[in-house]
Parts: structure tokens; sequence; C-alpha cells
């Protein structure tokens, strides 16, 4: 049986892929980050096709802008000098295909390990709740954004408090024998904060980066 | 064969449907390419004094858009032999893509849009600001200094321009509650209702809104990316044929989908300005069923089109009206003046609505729609005075004149 839906996503999966690759084998700065505009875009109508339209569309927003911005960076800063096209030297290439290997194996070990996938009666299931819900467009039930939104200023998704088991019996001053309630502590509520935090910060260090490379390049080059 | 029909029909009804909204998408982008194109036309010849095309296809030239679209596409595609190839081909598709996938998310009536999204308004946002990337790589790709220059003043147009943008369209989304297109045009039931008229900052961010639309369009006074005074024609310098006419098919189509926005947020969307829902009223009320909906949505739709018209026009009306602003002039505008009216304008309906008591909330929103009236009259009287006054009588915004030596002054006083 045809089924567009798989279809669909393996056309855009493997036409996101052949561009990742375009990405990294190309030597000209801008057709690069041309290519990088489409990866990003694939994985974004992945998500579209999913039915997760506020992370597709930040992906759009965020990373087509980004990537507009290097092209920009890319053009003004190396369009005279040898950045235009870029020389990867063996080394490069080496160190490379070893950072890629690593992250390869790390993807491999969390899909394999992740057990509980579903299979048979329970996939078919979990398929229909899928479209059940994506078809209940309203905003009022559909709490994706507003619990993603939560989640990343730190306001934690989840129960609070979860109960303890009632301590055992213990005996009080007096010697009576008395069952004190359950200390209710803080559970593993679900927020972002921190790695969103992180996310933030390390942009600020490629930021001020970007600054020092183009003062630097203007001082080189004389008093223009 | 008839079970594997509906078998097939089951499984993929959404993306036969899908294939069907991109297809009628295609079709209206293209007739209001060719619509607008004969329209701007028409307007700049009537605010020049002369009579823009008259003759193709009988009155009013009306098929002069075909006649050039013809001759577009067979005049020869070149390609400068220093251009980037691969970026020159690619970059008017680009443009064209973020256009067109802007008008997935714009509702023209009730339940008559491609994909219903909680975020529509975003999604509109965010897929038309990647129409920036395609004019960059055309300017870079096309391999000419003019090119290059368009293409980065008009990123830097674009990427300020959208912050503005933005913050004014946040406006009524906090009045409506919602970024769901159709649910906003759907809260807006009544012409007295519709958000322009709201509060005062709704008032305001209407007017800023579609400032920044038609700088992020491009549009004159604003058009510093193809200025032809000093850039020859800026980012499309280099381009003839059909990349060309796809260049402009995306500038019309967005041009579309700005005021499409503005119509659903600011201007009740495809109502009628009744303070009822066509469809439920045939449907429902008249008990037609289907076919009233189908009735209702077809005067829905087709009022939802030219009330867009209605903004394009307004956009062609500014453009031919008004000079080129410098880039310096076209930037501070931007980040010294509409920015910080965008965050008075934010801040400012937020504690409105929160705040301010119901009752004077309305008061206040029934004197914006009577005075909002009273303008468009006194503007309507003006314009009859100014089409019946005799030559060389006082026009609004006319010099005065007497004094002058030669001037033979009004023979009639009206």
């Amino acid at each position: 049986m045809f089924d567009a839906e798989m279809f669909m996503f393996w056309l855009i999966a493997s036409l996101t892929g052949l561009c990742a690759i375009a990405t990294v084998i190309t030597q000209n700065i801008v057709r690069s980050a041309t290519w990088l505009l489409f990866t990003l875009a694939g994985t974004s109508s992945i998500f579209f096709l999913l039915g997760a339209d506020f992370v597709g569309a930040i992906q759009l927003l965020i990373y087509v802008g980004g990537t507009m911005v290097l092209v920009v960076f890319g053009v003004m800063l190396t369009a005279q000098g040898p950045f235009v096209n870029m020389r990867t030297s063996g080394a490069e290439w080496a160190i490379s295909i070893v950072a890629g290997l690593m992250l390869l194996g790390v993807l491999c070990f969390g899909l394999t390990s992740f057990q509980n996938l579903p299979t048979g009666e329970a996939l078919a299931k979990a398929k229909d709740a899928h479209t059940k819900q994506r078809k209940a467009n309203d905003p009022k039930t559909s709490t994706h954004a507003s619990t993603i939104g939560q989640a990343l200023s730190g306001v934690g998704y989840g129960p609070i408090y979860k109960r303890m088991p009632p301590l055992p019996p213990t005996k009080d001053a007096k010697g009576n024998l008395v069952t004190l309630p359950g200390v209710p502590r803080e559970t593993e509520r679900i927020h972002y904060l921190l790695p969103f935090e992180i996310v933030s910060v390390h942009l600020l260090v490629v930021l001020i980066g970007a600054a020092y490379l183009a003062r630097a390049k203007r001082r080189r080059g004389g008093k223009a | 064969m008839l079970e594997r029909l509906s078998d097939f029909w089951s499984l993929n009804a959404t993306y036969v449907l899908a294939i069907i909204a991109a297809n009628l998408l295609i079709g209206f982008m293209l007739v209001h390419a060719i619509f607008s194109v004969w329209l701007e036309r028409k307007v700049a010849g009537r605010i020049q004094d002369r009579l823009g095309p008259t003759r193709v296809g009988g009155k009013f030239g009306w098929l002069q858009t075909l006649a050039d679209g013809m001759k577009l596409l067979v005049k020869e595609d070149s390609i400068p032999a220093s251009a980037d190839q691969f970026l020159f081909r690619l970059g008017p598709y680009i443009v064209l893509l973020g256009s067109f996938l802007a008008f997935i998310a714009l509702p023209f009536g009730d339940g008559v849009i491609a994909r219903d999204m909680n975020i529509g308004l975003f999604f509109m946002l965010a897929i038309m600001s990647s129409e920036v990337f395609g004019i960059i790589l055309i300017g870079y790709g096309s391999g000419s200094k003019w090119s290059l220059f368009g293409g980065m003043r008009e990123a830097a147009q674009m990427i300020s321009y959208e912050i503005p943008m933005a913050l004014c369209v946040l406006v009524p989304v906090v009045v409506a509650g919602s970024m769901n297109l159709s649910e906003v045009a759907k809260s807006q039931s009544g012409i007295w209702n519709w958000y322009i008229f709201h509060d005062p900052f709704t008032f305001c961010a209407f007017w800023t809104y579609f400032t920044c639309a038609m700088a992020s369009c491009k549009r004159a006074p604003f058009d510093l990316a193809e200025a032809e005074s000093e850039l020859v024609a800026g980012f499309h310098t280099e381009y003839s044929g059909f990349r060309w006419l796809v260049i402009f098919m995306a500038e019309y189509g967005s041009m579309f989908a700005v005021s499409g926005i503005a119509v659903i947020m600011f201007l009740g969307g495809w109502s009628l300005g009744l303070p009822f829902e066509l469809t439920d009223f045939f449907g429902t009320t008249l008990g037609l069923g289907f076919f009233g909906v189908v009735v209702g949505n077809v005067i829905n739709v087709t009022v939802f089109i030219v009330k867009g018209w209605f903004l394009v026009f307004v956009m062609m009306w500014v453009r031919w009206t008004l000079p080129r602003l410098r880039i310096d002039q076209v930037m501070m505008m931007c980040l010294k003046y509409l920015i910080p009216i965008g965050c008075v304008l934010l801040a400012g309906v937020s504690v409105w609505v929160l705040f301010v008591p119901i009752i004077l909330q309305q008061i206040v929103g029934w004197l914006l729609f009577i005075l909002s009236l009273a303008g468009l009259g006194y503007m309507g009287f003006q314009l009859r005075t100014w089409v019946s006054a005799p030559p060389g009588a006082g026009m609004p915004g006319m010099w005065r004149m007497e004094g002058l030596p030669g001037y033979q002054g009004a023979t009639k006083s009206v």
C-alpha cells in the first residue's frame, strides 16, 4: 500500500541528507551556506510533516535568518581574501571525519538504546492518537507550544510534588508509636532553562568571535 | 479497482487535497500578479496625468499584462559571464517560494485555508523572512556591483523592518488572544468590532504595520534595493526574461500576503462588516446546509480579495506619490522611530486590555469608529470637490498662487 506520509518523510529526509553532504564538500563559502539553508529548511519541513508547526516555524525563522547573516558576513568579510574558496588540508579532513564518526556513534547508540519503541498494534494505536491530536487544532486543547514555552522559561511541566511513601512508625519522646506523614518533595519536573541559557551564552561567544575576526581583519589590512 | 481507489483516498486524502490547494493558490498568485501589474500601470498613469495602457484587449488595456508576459517569456535569458551560475539560477525560485508558502496559512474565508495553524501569523512572518535570502543570492550571484549593493541594502532593510512589523502585528494578537489567523478574523464580527477601531493603540498599530509592510515589500518610498537612479535596477540588474518575471511575481505575491495579514489582523478579515458569519447565516439560519456554506464562502472570499486588493492599491498610490528616501533615512526611520513606536504600542495595548475598565474601552472604541467614518466622509467630500472643480480652482494640497504674475484665478469658487 502506498503511504504518502512515509513517502514524504523519506523524500524530505534523503534530500536533507544530500544537502547536508553538499554543505560539507562544497568549497565556495556562499554556495556552502546555501546548501546549509536547504538542510535547515528540510529539517523544518520534517517538523511540519510531524505536525509540530511551532518548532518548524521557529526553525525557519531562526536558522534561515542565521544563515542569512552568515552569508552577509561571509560575503562582506571574505570577498577579497582567500576565503571565498576554502581549501581544506588533510589534517582538517582527518579531524572532521573523527568528530563526525563520534557524533554518528553517539546518535546510533541513542537510537538503539531506546527500547520502548511501539510495534504492531501499539504502533497503530499511537499513530491514530497522533492523527487525532493533529486534527484537534484548537489552541485551547493543544498545549504543545505553551508547554514548550513554559519549559523553556523554567516554569516546568509535570506534577509539582510527589508524596513520599509514609515513613515507618517511630517512637516519639514519650515512647508512643506514631506514623509520620510522607514528606512532600520536589519531583523531576521537566524544564529546559539551563540548556536554554547555555545555548544563548554559546551564541554570545560566537557573536564576540565574529566581531573579533572582523576587527582583526580590518586592522591587518591597513587604516581603511 | 474501486476498493483500491477508496483505500487510496482514505490513506492519502490530505495529500490530494494539499495538491489541489497548492494549485488553487498558485492560480490565485498568477491572476493576482496579472491584475496588479495592470492596476499598477493604470494607477501610475493616472497619478502622472497619463492614461496608462489603453489598447491591448479592447477597453482599458486590460490584457496589457498578458502581452508583457508573453514578451518576457520569449526574451533571451542571459546570464553574465562573471555570475555564479548556480546561485544566479536558484535565487528567483527561492524568492518565489518564500512568497508562495506564506499563502498556505492565509485564510481566504471561513475554513478556506490550506493549513489552519495555531501559529499561522508567526508562520507567515517566518516564511516571508526567508524571501530575503533569495534576494541576497540574486545580488551576490549576479557578479555585478549594482546587484551586490542592492542585495546588501535589501538584507539590511528587511532584517531591520521585520522587528517593528512583528511588534505591530502582536498588538491585535494581544487583543484577540490568539495567533490563529482564522480565529482572529472570526473574533471581529461587525464593522465596529474590527481591531483597527478597538483602541488607540491598535489604530496606530495598523498604520505603523502598513508602513513596515511596504518597506518589507521593498516598495517606494522604500525601494532602495532597486533604486533606478543610483543602482541601475538594483538586485535584478542582470536579470531578463523568465527569471525576472518570477522575481516580480514574488514581489506582487508578497504584497498581497502582507495586505492579507493587515486585513485579517485589523480590518475584520473576510467579514463584510455584518455582526454574523455569512456561512453560519446561509448554512444554519436559512437552513441551506452545505450549499449555504459554499454561497457564504464565495461572498467571503470575494470580500477578502477585494479588501486585499484595496490595500495593494494604497501601496501603489503611495509608491507613485512619494519620492524615494535615502538609505540612511530608511534605516533611521526604522531603528529610531518605528521600533520605539512598536514597543510603546505593544506595552500600551497590554495595559489597555488589562487595566482600563470595559465601559471606557467600549466608549473609546465607538468614538474611534465614528471619528474614522467622519474622516472618511470628509476625504470623500474633498475628493468630490476636487474632481468637480474648474481648472485653476484651489484644490486640496495645491499651492496658493494668488498674487503671482500670470495667475488667472478661479472662475468659480467652490
